[in-house]
C-alpha cells in the first residue's frame, strides 16, 4: 500500500499554548488509522491542523502535494472530507441542501444525484427526512447526515472526529460498519479520532496514541491492543 | 374608494423601493451580521453614475445595466478590501467604517456632481394608467422591482452558487469544510447588495430627484422594512418594505396629524416597536433546533 498522507514535525498552538509537539505519522491509501488519547491530548487539534482550521507548522503531504500552506477550502478540494466535532451541520438548511453542499465543489451533473441516492441507500432515514430542517434531526441522524455530506465529496480521505459522541451503541455500530464498507468498496482512507478505544481498534488497522500533544505509541491495532500500558490506561484491564 | 386605491397603489410602488433597500441591507447583514448604514449613499452614488452615463449620451437601458454592473463591482471591492480585513473587529469599528463610507460617498458625490438638485429621466414616462390609478413610472418601477426580487429568489433558492452563498453566511466554518470559498461569497453578497441598491436609486430618482442626500429617508424606510420583515429573511424584508410603503402612504393620507411632515417618524416608530415587541421580525425564522 502507498502512503496517502505523510505528516512530519506537525506543531499547532493556540496563542502561547502549544498543543501539538512535532507529530510524525503516515496514513496508508485505503487504510484506517485511529488517534487515541485522553481529553486534551490533541486529537481534535490534529484533525483541525490537517485541514487548515488551526494555525500549524511542520510538513503535511497529501498524495505527493504539500498542503501545509493551503487553506481549508483548497484542502477540501483535494478530496479530504472532515467531519468535525459537533458535526458541522447547517441546522437551518434542509437535509437535502446539506447533502448538496457536500458536493458543492464538484461539477454539477448526474453523478451528484446518483451519489445522493447512494447516501440515501446507506441511510434510508435521511431520505424520509430529506425536506426537513437538519437541526430537527436526532443526534444519530445528524451524524449520519454529516457522514453522508462528507461522502458527497467523493473523498479520498475522511477525517472523523468522535463519530460515536452522544450516540446509542447500536447506532454507532451501524455507522462504523458503514464506514468500513466505504473503505473497502471505494478505497476511502479513514482517520478516526475516538474516545471509545474498543470501537476504534475494531475498525482501524493502525493506531496512534497521543499524550499531551505527542505520539507516545504507534503500530498496528493488534499491537496497540496487546500493549500493557494502553490496556491499563484506556481499556481498563 | 378611488383615493384609497390610488394611495395604496402608490404606496406599493414606493414600498417596492423600500423593499429593495431592505433586501440589500439583509444581504449584507447575513454576510457580516451588521447593518450597512452606508447602503443609501452607495445607492445614491450608483444613481449618479447612471446619470453621468446618460449625460454622456448612452441609451437609458445601457446606462442602467452599466451602472448596476459597476455598482456590483464596487460593492464587491468594498466588501473585499474594507470589510474582510475587519471581519473580527467589534461592532463599534464596523459602525465607524459605515459612517466613514457614508460621509465619503456623500461628499464625493457633492464634489464630483455638486449638491444641486437634478432631474432624472424615467424610461416609462409619466402618463396616468388605469384611469389615473397609477402613474406609468410607478407601474414600470414596480415591474422592475418584481423582476429583481424574482431573480434573487430564484438565484438564492435554486442555484448552487446561491446555496453556497447562503451556507457561507449561515456558518462560515462549515461552509469552508465543504470547500466553499467564503471570502469570495462575502464579496459576492456585497456586490449583489450594492447592485440591488443601484436599481432602487435609479428607479426612485425620477420621483425624489437626484442629489447627494436623496436616499437618506429612503434608507430609513428600508431599515424599517428590514426590521419589520426580519433581518434573517430576505423574503420577509421584501414584504416588510412593501408594508412600510403602504402604511406610510395611507397614514399620510388618512391620519390628519401625520400629513406629510410626520411620515418619517412613523418609520422610526415602527423600528422601535418591532424591536421591542418582536425582535426577530414578522417573518424572521426562529430556527428549530434540538437541544
Amino acid at each position: 500500500m502507498t502512503t496517502l498522507l505523510k505528516v512530519r514535525g506537525l506543531e499547532a498552538s493556540y496563542g502561547d499554548l502549544t498543543v501539538l509537539r512535532r507529530l510524525d505519522f503516515d496514513l496508508l491509501e485505503g487504510g484506517a488509522t485511529t488517534l487515541l488519547g485522553a481529553n486534551g491530548a490533541g486529537k481534535t487539534t490534529t484533525l483541525r491542523a490537517l485541514t487548515g482550521m488551526t494555525r500549524r507548522s511542520g510538513e503535511i503531504v497529501f498524495d505527493g502535494t504539500s498542503i501545509t500552506r493551503m487553506s481549508t477550502e483548497q484542502i477540501v478540494r483535494l478530496k479530504v472530507a472532515h467531519v468535525p466535532e459537533g458535526r458541522g451541520t447547517l441546522t437551518a438548511f434542509s437535509v437535502e441542501e446539506n447533502l448538496k453542499l457536500g458536493a458543492i465543489t464538484r461539477p454539477s451533473g448526474r453523478e451528484i444525484a446518483a451519489d445522493m441516492e447512494r447516501v440515501y441507500g446507506h441511510f434510508p432515514v435521511l431520505k424520509a427526512r430529506r425536506r426537513q430542517q437538519a437541526g430537527t434531526l436526532s443526534g444519530g441522524e445528524q451524524q449520519m447526515l454529516a457522514i453522508g455530506r462528507a461522502l458527497m465529496l467523493r473523498p479520498r480521505l475522511m477525517l472523523l472526529d468522535e463519530p460515536s459522541f452522544g450516540l446509542a451503541p447500536a447506532i454507532v455500530a451501524g455507522l462504523l460498519e458503514m464506514l468500513d464498507r466505504v473503505r473497502r468498496e471505494d478505497g476511502v482512507s479513514l482517520l478516526i479520532v475516538e474516545q471509545n478505544v474498543e470501537l476504534a481498534l475494531g475498525i482501524a488497522d493502525h493506531a496512534c496514541v497521543l499524550e499531551t500533544g505527542r505520539i507516545v505509541k504507534a503500530g498496528t491495532s493488534e499491537a496497540i491492543r496487546a500493549d500493557a500500558d494502553v490496556r491499563r490506561a484506556y481499556l481498563g484491564y | 374608494m378611488e383615493l384609497f386605491l390610488q394611495q395604496a397603489l402608490s404606496g406599493v410602488a414606493t414600498g417596492g423601493i423600500y423593499a429593495l433597500m431592505a433586501l440589500a441591507l439583509v444581504m449584507i447583514f447575513q454576510a457580516i451580521r451588521h447593518l450597512n448604514f452606508a447602503q443609501g449613499e452607495m445607492a445614491m452614488f450608483s444613481t449618479f453614475i447612471a446619470w453621468q452615463l446618460l449625460a454622456w449620451g448612452l441609451p437609458y437601458w445601457l446606462a442602467f445595466v452599466l451602472a448596476v454592473a459597476l455598482s456590483f463591482l464596487g460593492g464587491a471591492l468594498i466588501g473585499r478590501l474594507v470589510f474582510l480585513p475587519i471581519r473580527n473587529a467589534p461592532v463599534l469599528s464596523h459602525i465607524a467604517v459605515f459612517v466613514a463610507l457614508l460621509l465619503i460617498f456623500n461628499s464625493l458625490a457633492g464634489f464630483i456632481w455638486d449638491f444641486s438638485i437634478k432631474p432624472f429621466p424615467s424610461p416609462f414616462g409619466t402618463a396616468p394608467l388605469f384611469g389615473g390609478l397609477i402613474g406609468a413610472h410607478q407601474a414600470g418601477m414596480l415591474l422592475v422591482i418584481l423582476v429583481v426580487v424574482a431573480f434573487l429568489f430564484w438565484f438564492l433558492r435554486f442555484t448552487r452558487i446561491g446555496l453556497a452563498l447562503r451556507a457561507a453566511a449561515a456558518n462560515p466554518e462549515s461552509a469552508r469544510l465543504v470547500g466553499i470559498k467564503v471570502d469570495r461569497m462575502m464579496a459576492l453578497g456585497w456586490g449583489m447588495a450594492s447592485a440591488i441598491g443601484a436599481v432602487a436609486g435609479i428607479m426612485i430618482a425620477p420621483v425624489v430627484f437626484l442629489e447627494p442626500n436623496m436616499m437618506l429617508s429612503i434608507l430609513l424606510y428600508g431599515f424599517a422594512g428590514a426590521v419589520l420583515g426580519g433581518l434573517s429573511s430576505p423574503g420577509g424584508a421584501v414584504l416588510g418594505g412593501f408594508i412600510v410603503g403602504v402604511a406610510e402612504n395611507l397614514a399620510g393620507t388618512y391620519v390628519p396629524v401625520v400629513g406629510h411632515e410626520l411620515k418619517l417618524p412613523i418609520a422610526l416608530f415602527l423600528i422601535v416597536a418591532v424591536l421591542v415587541v418582536r425582535p426577530e421580525g414578522l417573518f424572521g425564522r426562529g430556527t428549530v433546533e434540538r437541544v
